[in-house]
């Protein structure tokens, strides 16, 4: 590895740090003296849900890395299956993430 | 008991911040240890080194900015458009970390221990101590919390590594599990914390905004996704509201 691949990725992580820390900060700061049911934190929790769902379908219909070497039908049956599983076994995320996960390995180790 | 109700006595500082560790153990690590196992992996996948991974578990300790971060990191984003993106993935922390002061502050405890705690905000220890704190003798409340949250941060950090040595290591279709792991695990979370039509907008606006934009422009596309989609879902069911 060239240096600048080494210590960058820290630089990264730092500001990605930061960046996650002003929020907790700024939540004792403003304890108190906020709502946190009005209108401008609804719509920060819909920017937060929209880009979480959006990284999440891309994590699975366009993965990089070694996910991207099975097929879109594969995935798509993965995290379906997960669906049904963590709703028919009451919310159980062990069963759900088990469930997506196994299923992928089997389907693609099978075909 | 019938004093303000403490029903949750342990007796001690000590003792609480015990209790708040053995409060981690078990099924909320477990959960949360296999998707730090998946985040080591996918660190690995993208050929980073595992002080990378274990820096950004210790550091910036909350798992959908981390592998928002390094996926970007992959894909070459800049380093301001990543800032970005994981400061908007994780501004949920602030309305969290605003209702979960007034549950575990307690008088004659110095304002500097809340920051110091408030790098722990995250869902997991969140969920457990809006249910067990209220319970609590006041002197107890931050030690509970402290030593439940650093015991789930011991734990992640252990397992971040332990994903990063198995992946390449184990056969490949091993590998491939882990690192489908955090996908399915964060699309479960959002899927059971959608509550109100407005917020299942969100997902819903996001999960097609997503990979539509990363096929444009894939280091902005998060950004992108979460400002346009978040905020067409937001005015969609402020409209709902004022209609009705």
């Amino acid at each position: 590895m060239p240096d600048s691949a080494v210590w960058w990725p820290f630089v990264v992580m730092v500001a990605g740090a930061l960046a996650t820390y002003v929020w907790r900060a700024l939540g004792v700061a403003l304890s108190g003296r906020i709502d946190p049911r009005g209108a401008a934190f609804e719509w920060i929790a819909c920017v937060a849900y929209a880009l979480l769902a959006g990284l999440i379908a891309r994590m699975i219909l366009l993965p990089t890395g070694p996910v991207a070497e099975t097929a879109l039908g594969l995935r798509i049956a993965a995290a379906a299956g997960a669906f049904v599983v963590f709703f028919a076994t009451r919310r159980n995320m062990l069963a759900g993430v088990g469930a997506g996960v196994g299923l992928l390995m089997l389907l693609s180790w099978r075909w | 008991m019938g004093d303000g109700g403490s029903s949750r006595d342990y007796g001690g500082r000590r003792q609480a911040a015990w209790a708040g560790a053995r409060r981690a153990v078990g099924v909320p690590a477990l959960v949360l240890g296999a998707s730090f196992i998946g985040f080591g992996a996918l660190v690995q996948q993208v050929g980073l080194s595992l002080w990378h991974a274990l820096f950004s578990t210790a550091t910036g300790w909350a798992l959908p900015g981390q592998v928002a971060l390094v996926e970007l990191y992959s894909v070459g984003a800049s380093l301001a458009v990543i800032a970005a993106a994981v400061a908007l993935t994780n501004a949920r922390l602030l309305p969290m970390a605003v209702t979960l002061m007034p549950v575990i502050r307690a008088p004659g405890i110095p304002r500097w221990q809340y920051y110091l705690v408030a790098n722990w905000v995250a869902v997991t220890a969140w969920v457990a101590a809006m249910r067990d704190c209220p319970a609590m003798p006041a002197e107890q409340l931050l030690p509970y919390f402290a030593g439940m949250s650093c015991t789930l941060w011991a734990v992640t950090l252990v397992t971040t590594a332990i994903g990063f040595a198995l992946a390449g290591r184990v056969p490949a279709i091993v590998t491939l599990g882990l690192v489908f792991i955090n996908p399915i695990y964060f699309m479960l979370v959002v899927a059971a914390d959608v509550r109100t039509r407005t917020r299942v907008l969100a997902a819903l606006f996001g999960a097609a905004c997503g990979p539509a934009l990363y096929l444009l422009t894939p280091g902005w596309s998060l950004l992108l996704t979460g400002l346009i989609a978040g905020s067409l879902a937001f005015v969609t069911g402020r409209a709902r509201i004022w209609q009705d």
